[in-house]
């Protein structure tokens, strides 16, 4: 269970900033992973009057604040236009609607975790995140770096003339992913591809994945997850083509 | 610690109050009198803890009491002529055994329908995966949902 000793609804991002400088300070997002741990927190630092929370559609992009929910997200009409259905389908799995409704995408790529869905499902896309010291950063950059301390203010999600599809691989319908994989079809029939839960953190391939580097946790061996790759890259890439098929609209 | 002033309305009712930044709104809750709400596991899991904060459901467990300031909190209590109708087509099918997780199913069902009115068997199992039951395997618990939803529709035909 997690200490608090001190609660700060910040002002502004400036304060938020300064007080996050500090080692013993956190943020908090949804919480959910913070509870987890035996933390105790000095300051904890809330965002949440900031307007850190909608999800704004313009013909070029999504901007996305880090407070948005994974349920917002998840029911997003524009999203859900926008990659035929597979950000719906790259959520709907996390723990139970309850849970989502409180987890915030900011936490989730800020947290950069390897079992994440959310990760994989936003490198699949053409995403940045916006830090408030550091600018904007392409996400499959962020997703390599380690954690500071700086803020995680909104994603950006650039469209594209693409199709999507997401599918993972769990052994029970609410549980952490063994395997999960974002893929998409862009405009000039290349394809891109997002595993995650490998069990390390999701990796992006331009084109087919190649010597995709898996491991060995208490879910899956490690050649079993390469087996589990081969199958999720087939079925997203039918899935796919049959989109192109139809030739839906974006 | 530093207290924290809250103001929440619980079931219709302000409450203000000084309260520690780490309380949870499940504590917080039950120090109201709100003992339908229970707490089922440490990980954010179970869904027993559902309430609903300005109308969606949340766990409870997981939200800091001083997050729900100046907001709404609705738990069964709140809610006892609906929770009532629909939990006598759980208890006819005799779904539950210990029937510890009741509250929590109850809660989120009623989520359910207030989003979907008639959901299908797929949405319905989605909607209440995150409610975990280790009793039962869940069966009689989607019958009685059904009856309820089939008395309802037939309730609406006749109006
Ligand atoms: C039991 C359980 C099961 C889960 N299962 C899955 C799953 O199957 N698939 C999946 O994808 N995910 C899963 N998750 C992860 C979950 O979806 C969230 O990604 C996770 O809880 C973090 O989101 P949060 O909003 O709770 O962040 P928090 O727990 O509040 O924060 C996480 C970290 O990020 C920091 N932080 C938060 N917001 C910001 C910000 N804006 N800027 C900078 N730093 C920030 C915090 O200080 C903290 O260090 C699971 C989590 C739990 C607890
Ligand atoms: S008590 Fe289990 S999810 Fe809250
Ligand atoms: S009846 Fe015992 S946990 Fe559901």
């Amino acid at each position: 269970m997690v200490t608090i000793r001190e609660y700060k609804k910040s002002e502004s991002l400036e304060e938020a900033w300064e007080l996050n400088q500090k080692k013993s300070n956190r943020i908090l997002g949804g919480m959910l992973w913070l509870r987890q741990g035996n933390n105790v927190i000095q300051t904890a630092i809330d965002l949440s009057g900031l307007g850190l929370d909608t999800i704004e559609e313009t013909d070029k992009e999504f901007r996305i604040g880090c407070m948005v929910s994974l349920r917002e997200l998840e029911q997003h009409a524009g999203l859900t236009k926008y990659t035929g259905g597979a950000m719906r389908e790259a959520l709907r799995h996390i723990v139970g609607v309850q849970f989502r409704n409180l987890a915030t995408v900011g936490g989730s790529i800020f947290g950069r975790f390897g079992f994440s869905d959310v990760l994989t499902m936003f490198l699949t896309m053409d995403s940045y995140v916006e830090l408030y010291k550091g600018g904007i950063v392409s996400l499959e950059e962020f997703a390599k770096s380690k954690p500071d301390n700086d803020i995680l203010v909104r994603l950006i999600v650039k469209k594209e003339q693409v199709h999507f599809a997401y599918q993972s691989v769990r052994n029970t319908q609410t549980d952490f992913p063994v395997l999960t994989c974002g893929a998409a079809k862009l405009a000039d029939g290349s394809y891109r591809f997002a595993i995650g839960a490998r069990p390390g953190r999701a990796v992006l391939f331009h084109g087919i994945p190649e010597n995709l580097v898996t491991g060995t946790n208490l879910r899956g061996s490690a050649e079993y997850r390469k087996h589990l790759a081969d199958v999720l890259v087939k079925r997203t890439t039918k899935l796919l083509d049959e989109a192109n098929m139809t030739g839906e609209e974006r | 610690m530093q207290k924290v002033n809250i103001i929440i309305e619980v079931n219709g009712k302000k409450i203000s109050e000084a309260i520690e930044p780490d309380m949870t709104l499940f504590d917080f809750v039950r120090a109201h009198g709100c003992y339908s709400v229970k707490c089922g596991c440490e990980t954010s899991n179970c869904g027993l803890c559902t309430v609903f904060l300005e109308d969606k459901p949340v766990l409870s467990c997981s939200v800091l009491a001083v997050r729900a300031d100046e907001k709404r909190v609705t738990t069964l209590e709140g809610l006892q002529e609906e929770a009532a109708e629909f939990g006598a087509f759980i208890a006819d099918q005799g779904a539950e055994q210990c029937g510890f997780c009741n509250p929590g199913l109850i809660m989120n069902a009623l989520a359910l329908f207030r989003e979907i009115e008639f959901p299908t068997e797929e949405e319905i199992k989605e909607y209440l995966s995150g409610n975990l039951c280790r009793c039962s395997g869940y069966e009689g618990q989607l019958r009685g949902i059904q009856d309820f939803l089939s008395w309802k529709k037939e309730k609406g035909v006749r109006a």
